[in-house]
């Protein structure tokens, strides 16, 4: 029964479907795998016991004819996701042991479509990361190795334990969300599928915050049917989510028709980026000949404004982030920590309750928003945010997609660049201008490194058209053939 | 612009973390590294620029003045670290 572990979504629900095997089956076979896997710290919290519950409903559900589109597939919850009567923490202290009493619209819609919770996956605190390396619950580990070694690897951040757990075969796939790159540098590093929609194409509700101008949530899976499947399950109209978009959501999988004959590739040239791994630079050469082989026709672009975006990305965010994790103060949910006043408790808990990385953030935050420095730093900031998805819709006058590489680099080792917060940062120089400008972006895995680790492409569309992301994305996939499998995996390579 | 120990200090009293002397040299440290490399802003001329307020072109909705939701005090109350009678409860404020 372990190669269940190995099907894709699509074909696991076909198996559903015909009665090869049932949903108890399949998630009996990841709950192994979940066991298996356990040094990567992948969950931060295993629910078995619900996994099971939830397949046995599913498998009644299929006999009753009444499936959905992802009805039976285990998959993992990211533990930003609140979740009705499971703990739900962001990975940090502050929220260790709050239980939500109400469940985020995005999970409630995968439970609505059928899926089975295995988990919730570990990430960057408060998504605050990326290498994984900042949760309270200790740091993730890339079931991927260096040929010939087996120091650890990150699986890259925030959304690490999802996209560890999937690439490993212990999740058939994932929840992410995706605030500068959060979904697409792990998916890149770890081997895997990672799609962020467009802003306000899946509900934020109920997703514990972070950057709300930013934040998105999105599927991360082995394949690219797999991402639109579960995108179509994710995403919809919530009001609860003033942000929210009323646009119908298409059935993604049919745009997957593999014919781009015709369409435009842009090719930023701000994209090339001196010193950056010339292994970096052949994949996306390889991938530019990929779509002109399937007919398509690269066309060199400018995004001017590229090498101001994680400048304006890191005022940004972190005064969001400073607003919104306002409301950990000890009084509503979460750690408390006693002082000699209601301040002092205040800063005692705080201090206490979260990660270095976090409290910097805030601070940073705190800083470009205070009186006299508002509009030098914020306001300005928003200036460049003007400009950088002006060079989209400038460029999307001419082209239909864009392709980048994902990050500038292979998963890296556990420790490095960790002394330097501007090193870690400059992982998603290729992410951030697409989430300043909300568009929706996907990464894929085309090939591996000189060092046996994957190494992915990106591919960015116009606001709202995930539909010829996912074509465009599924043409690449086909053509890279990435089989590839890491070294830590569930029952052995 | 860069920021000393003396600035760390009140902005960590605005974000309402207690942040310790030794805690703050290194912080000041830190934070000046970011807004250094923060400040390639400025060599951008954004005169005239409209500020970002939404990335997609929307209209706020409206909905009706109503309650539509609420009436579950225990719910809300659940995960407070301490609560009576349906309130939050915090440290003495009024002496």
């Amino acid at each position: 029964m372990s190669n269940l572990t190995h099907l894709t979504i699509a074909d696991a629900i076909d198996g559903m479907d015909k009665g090869d095997f049932t949903a108890r089956e399949l998630t009996e076979a990841h709950i192994s795998a979940m066991d298996e896997t356990r040094e990567l710290n992948a969950y931060i919290v295993e629910t078995p016991e619900i996994a099971l519950d939830m397949a046995d409903a599913s498998d009644k559900r299929r006999a009753d004819g009444k499936a959905g589109i992802m009805e039976g597939i285990p998959i993992a919850m990211k533990d930003l996701f609140c979740t009705e009567g499971t703990q739900t923490t962001a990975a940090s202290h502050i929220l260790e042991g709050f239980v939500p009493t109400y469940e985020s619209t995005v999970s409630g819609n995968l439970w609505n479509a059928g899926a089975v919770m295995l988990g919730k996956s570990n990430l960057d605190q408060f998504a605050m990361g990326s290498a994984n390396i900042t949760s309270y619950f200790g740091n993730v580990i890339n079931p991927w190795q260096r040929q010939g070694s087996t120091a650890q690897l990150t699986p890259g951040g925030s959304s690490g334990g999802s996209a560890a757990t999937v690439a490993a075969r212990a999740a058939m796939a994932a929840t992410g969300t995706d605030t500068g790159g959060s979904i697409r540098q792990p998916a890149a590093f770890s081997g895997i599928v990672g799609m962020k929609p467009t802003y306000g194409r899946c509900s934020r509700w109920g997703v514990v915050a972070f950057a709300s101008s930013l934040d998105q949530a999105g599927p991360m899976t082995r394949s690219v049917r797999d991402a639109a499947i579960m995108l179509e399950a994710m995403a919809g109209y919530d009001e609860k989510d003033s942000t929210s978009v009323k646009l119908d959501v298409p059935s993604y999988q049919k745009a997957l028709t593999g014919d781009i004959r015709g369409l435009k590739v842009g090719i930023p040239k701000e994209y090339r980026m001196d010193g950056a791994p010339k292994e970096i630079d052949q994949a996306w050469e390889q991938g530019i000949e990929w779509l002109k082989a399937a007919g398509a026709e690269p066309v060199e672009i400018s995004l001017p404004h590229t090498k101001y975006a994680l400048p304006a990305y890191y005022i940004i965010a972190p005064a969001e982030c400073s607003s919104n994790l306002a409301r950990y103060d000890g009084v509503r949910y979460g750690l408390r920590v006693d002082g000699e006043s209601l301040d002092d408790m205040y800063e005692r808990t705080r201090a206490e309750g979260f990660g270095d990385e976090v409290k910097r953030r805030i601070l940073i935050g705190t800083y470009v928003l205070s009186a006299g420095y508002y509009d030098a730093y914020y306001n300005k900031a928003r200036r460049v945010r003007t400009l950088i998805a002006n060079d989209f819709k400038k460029a999307f006058e001419s082209v239909d997609v864009i392709l980048t590489p994902t990050a500038p680099s292979p998963a890296f080792g556990i420790g490095e660049k960790m002394d330097d917060p501007i090193a870690m940062y400059l992982n998603d120089v290729f992410t951030v201008p697409a989430s300043l400008a909300g568009l929706p972006g996907i990464s894929i895995p085309t090939a591996l490194s000189s060092e046996g680790t994957p190494l992915g492409l990106q591919i960015l569309g116009k606001a709202f058209d995930e539909e010829t992301v996912l074509k465009v994305a599924s043409v690449v996939e086909e053509a890279a053939g990435f089989s590839a499998l890491p070294q830590l995996i569930a029952g052995g390579k | 612009m860069s920021v000393d120990k003396k600035t760390v200090a009140k902005i960590a009293s605005l974000a309402r973390i207690r942040v310790d002397e030794e805690q703050q040299e290194a912080l000041t440290g830190e934070l000046n590294q970011i807004l250094g490399w923060i400040e390639q802003l400025s060599e951008l001329d954004t005169e005239g620029v409209e500020p970002m307020t939404s990335v997609v072109e929307m209209n706020q909705p409206l909905r009706e003045d109503v309650v539509n939701d609420g009436y579950y005090v225990d719910r809300v109350t659940k995960n407070a670290p301490e609560s009576a009678h349906g309130f939050f409860a915090v440290p003495k404020v009024i002496e």
